[in-house]
């Protein structure tokens, strides 16, 4: 039944390009989707709003032929269609970028593109083509570089391209929330409304996915008290892998009761400057990194924590934690180094459940049953408890690497509120994030990461997101670096993980 | 038409612990057709392989005596196993360690007077001897990145015509009429008998001991956790703090120990003296026995102890029926294929899509 593209129809089609009707997903007992009709006209950009878990992502795989409906029909122009793979839906010309990458690690960028492209297209072709549109837009690519040594910002990008690529009618974007005219908004499986976001503020959208009134974030944290207590000094390191970025020269200080913001373009140097900072890469001088005066540049992580830092990576899943593993095993793996969960090599199962119970509580994960598998939580539930199990042992330093990454709305306030908590009690909190909102919102001061190397922090009043936007381009002044913004698809790239216009 | 694998919510434990129960009778079932199609009845098969074995005193001697290597093996191979590491060479550390506690037997042979120290001694030196020969893969590794599963593997045949070469050579029995055997043990330099006048040796205690002890690490202690991390989200380990060299090391010279001590109980026990061959491969059946036990210990006994039956059977069944010896081997292979199949039905429901469904 699926077919090929078809000759254009005229514009003015009253028919919707696409439409859902009574779209029905089950998975076992749990109803996924509940009777839910979507229409989406051509020349539109339309919005699926909701929070984690409303059925938005189940939505869109039905749209891209990745789930079929237990009951509904998907129209085309007006006819029934059956999208019984994504291949069908990619020869209507629907294209998808995913929230949680779709992308096979040990390929390279143009091996990964290839993928979903016609058979029998050559490599030099495809390679060609996609720098052609790297060049349109500012989507840069290295089409020999393996997935696995990117970054997620960088990973994003390569699907983005890899959907333009197909000229596709319908363009599927998760998690990109901006330049949207109409929205339809899902709660708990169904639609509860539909409304037009340019008109709505940050905070009554949220109120429309929840179903209650989210807090904005309050209180920004008081002027920074006490002495410094996480220092970078000349801290320059070779780039540790092929693919990674070195670090030049950073000299950073976060004092007590302050949160300083380092912006800046995923593979700019964030995940090295990360892994210096918990140890886990070491530094090459003892002095270049100091936690409350004391030199750690060649500590390890542990020996870090014991002094009083925390440490929240970018990747939740595999990094941050172990998916596999319980949460009360998760809780292990970082806290072991600074409460009382093993006594004589071995662990204090007990204590590790009551703990992460505590974090459960206090930071409202939801998962399934008392104590899930870290990977059957959603991003956002995952990436609050993450964030809890640091905040929880009330650390006087903590360094978070994209602290709301893929996080829903009401998730992300209650982090970022938590962020401004802990500072406001005296720690020193540093915020790697590429979400310039975010920084605005919740840092002191700001500095751009770019190509390795830190510009001077800027406190926040004496500075713009215009500013910070050039210098994540990479422009201190002319000349124009590699990344400069050139699009409306760069605008899309770069606020990937925006959430409110 | 097309079968989806959809994950379960979470698994049940009555479903994951008989998984191996009908992965076994359906093993059974597919072997009772090949059996009949040789021509020979399946219930007489059935009677040969898996009953006659368990209903006599010797047999089922013979059965505790092919399952304490087997399980000793594979419990150690559960900790390279579980964090990611692929100790292909066990059946090289069970030779290095059989030769090198047949050794100390060879040297003290003869000695009158204090000879208690001298099993414990031999027993150290298999062990030691295993941890020894699986640093090689392990720094290997650890140091340089070399992978594991190729160093491993050839370093299995490197022992096997080291074994060779000292059994037909510096360690054979001058006196042997040039047998390539070294002498035969002194009584202080074998294992004793659990019973008198049978074939039954202490060496099927220490299997039973590793099991308990690998339990409790691997199940309790923060050694065990760190293996099950650095196996299952190597960077979750790193960020843990647990170290990956460290880890390597430590599981290798486990495995290794394990392996060599093995090695050693059954030349003091069964064998008795050094022969060119010490093993019929229980380095290789070991890693389908850690397989088949899920990489539980006390899964690995069971396992060794079911590979052991029907090997004890297939024996007989050559005898008794004529039924080649592959045909033993085909269906542990069968065993393992669906006992890991069935591990898949624990962790995802299987639905049809039907073509005409929408």
């Amino acid at each position: 039944m699926a077919g090929g593209t078809g000759s254009a129809k005229p514009a003015d089609d009253p028919r919707p390009l696409f439409g859902a009707y009574g779209i029905v997903k089950r998975f076992g007992s749990f109803t996924a989707n509940d009777h839910i009709d979507l229409e989406i006209h051509a020349g539109e950009i339309h919005a699926l709003l909701g929070e984690n878990g409303a059925g938005k992502s189940t939505l869109m795989k039905i749209l891209y032929g990745l789930l079929e409906p237990t009951e509904g029909v998907v129209t085309h122009r007006g006819a029934a269609v059956r999208l019984r793979n994504p291949e069908a839906a990619r020869r209507l010309g629907i294209g998808m970028v995913f929230q949680h990458f779709s992308l096979c690690e040990n390929l390279t960028v143009a091996e990964n593109v290839a993928l979903v492209m016609e058979r029998g297209l050559r490599r030099a072709v495809l390679a060609e083509r996609i720098a052609a549109l790297g060049e349109t837009y500012g989507l840069k690519l290295e089409p020999d570089r393996p997935v696995w040594s990117l970054s997620a910002g960088e990973r994003q990008r390569i699907e983005i391209v890899r959907c333009l690529l197909q000229n596709p009618k319908l363009v599927i974007l998760d998690e990109v929330r901006r330049l949207c005219a109409r929205a339809t908004i899902l709660r708990g499986g169904r639609v509860v409304g539909a409304c037009d976001p340019r008109s709505e503020t940050a905070a009554s959208l949220a109120a429309l996915m929840v179903g209650a009134q989210v807090q904005e974030v309050a209180a920004r944290p008081a002027a920074p008290r006490g002495g410094e207590r996480l220092r970078l000094e000349r801290l320059s390191l070779p780039a540790p892998g092929l693919h990674a970025t070195a670090l030049d020269d950073i000299s950073l200080g976060v004092r007590g009761g302050e949160i300083l913001g380092i912006a800046g373009i995923a593979g700019n140097g964030q995940a090295e400057l990360f892994a210096a900072l918990s140890g886990e890469i070491p530094a090459p001088e003892v002095e270049a990194v100091r936690i409350d005066g004391t030199a750690v540049g060649q500590l390890g992580v542990n020996a870090r924590r014991r002094l009083g830092a925390a440490f929240v990576p970018e990747e939740r899943n595999g990094h941050a934690a172990a998916p596999g593993l319980s949460l009360s095993e998760n809780v292990v793996l970082t806290r072991r180094a600074t409460a009382p969960l093993a006594r004589f090599g071995l662990v204090r199962r007990r204590a590790a459940q009551a703990l992460a119970a505590r974090i459960i509580d206090a930071f409202d994960v939801r998962g399934a049953g008392p104590d899930p598998a870290a990977g059957t939580l959603s991003g956002g539930n995952l990436q609050k408890f993450v964030v809890g199990r640091e905040i929880q042992a009330e650390p006087g330093i903590l360094v978070v690497d994209q602290p709301t990454w893929g996080v829903d709305a009401a998730a992300a306030a209650r982090i970022r509120q938590a962020l401004i908590d802990l500072a406001a009690r005296g720690s020193a909190v540093l915020v790697i994030s590429q979400d310039l909102d975010e920084l605005f919102e919740i840092a002191g001061s700001i500095a751009v990461l770019h190509a390795g190397h830190l510009s001077a922090a800027m406190p926040r009043a004496q500075t713009t997101r215009e500013a910070v936007g050039l210098l994540m381009g990479g422009s201190s002044g002319p000349p124009i670096g590699r990344d400069v913004p050139v699009g409306p698809t760069a605008a899309i790239a770069r606020t990937e993980i925006a959430h409110a216009p | 038409m097309r079968l989806d694998l959809v994950p379960r919510a979470r698994r049940s434990p009555l479903a994951a612990s008989l998984s191996p129960v009908l992965a076994f009778v359906t093993a059974v079932l597919i072997g009772g057709v090949a059996v009949s199609l040789l021509g020979v009845s399946p219930g007489a098969a059935f009677a040969v392989y898996f009953v006659a074995p368990l209903s006599e005193l010797w047999s089922l001697q013979e059965i505790a005596l092919k399952a304490a290597p087997l399980a000793l093996i594979a419990t150690g191979l559960a900790f390279c196993y579980r964090a990611n590491l692929w100790n292909i060479g066990a059946e090289g550390q069970f030779v290095v360690g059989g030769l090198a506690g047949g050794w100390v037997a060879v040297a003290t042979h003869g000695d009158a007077g204090f000879t208690v120290w001298i099993l414990p001694a031999m027993l150290v030196a298999g062990t030691l001897a295993g941890i020894a020969y699986a640093m090689i893969p392990a720094l290997l590794r650890a140091r340089l990145g070399v992978s594991e599963i190729l160093t491993s593997l050839m370093l299995v045949y490197v022992a096997e015509l080291l074994l060779d070469y000292m059994a037909r050579g510096p360690l054979r029995d001058p006196a042997g009429f040039n047998f390539p055997q070294s002498v035969a043990f002194d009584e202080a330099a074998r294992l004793p008998y659990l019973m008198e006048g049978e074939t039954l040796h202490a060496g099927v205690l220490v299997a039973l001991v590793a099991t308990v002890l690998a339990t409790l690490v691997l199940g309790r202690s923060l050694f065990g956790f760190a293996t099950r991390v650095v196996g299952a989200s190597p960077r979750a380990a790193r960020f843990a703090g647990f170290s990956e060299a460290r880890l390597t090391l430590a599981a290798f010279a486990i495995s290794g120990g394990a392996a060599g001590l093995a090695g050693i109980v059954e030349v003091a026990g069964r064998i008795g003296q050094l022969q060119p061959t010490i093993s019929p491969g229980y380095g290789f059946t070991a890693i389908i026995v850690a397989f088949l036990g899920r990489l539980s210990p006390l899964g690995i006994l069971i396992a060794a102890l079911v590979i052991a039956v029907t090997t004890i059977g297939g024996e007989a069944a050559q005898i008794d029926l004529r039924l080649p010896l592959d045909l033993t081997r085909a269906f542990q292979g069968l065993l393992l294929c669906l006992v890991l199949g069935a591990d898949v039905l624990t962790r995802f429901r299987v639905r049809l899509v039907s073509g005409a469904t929408r």
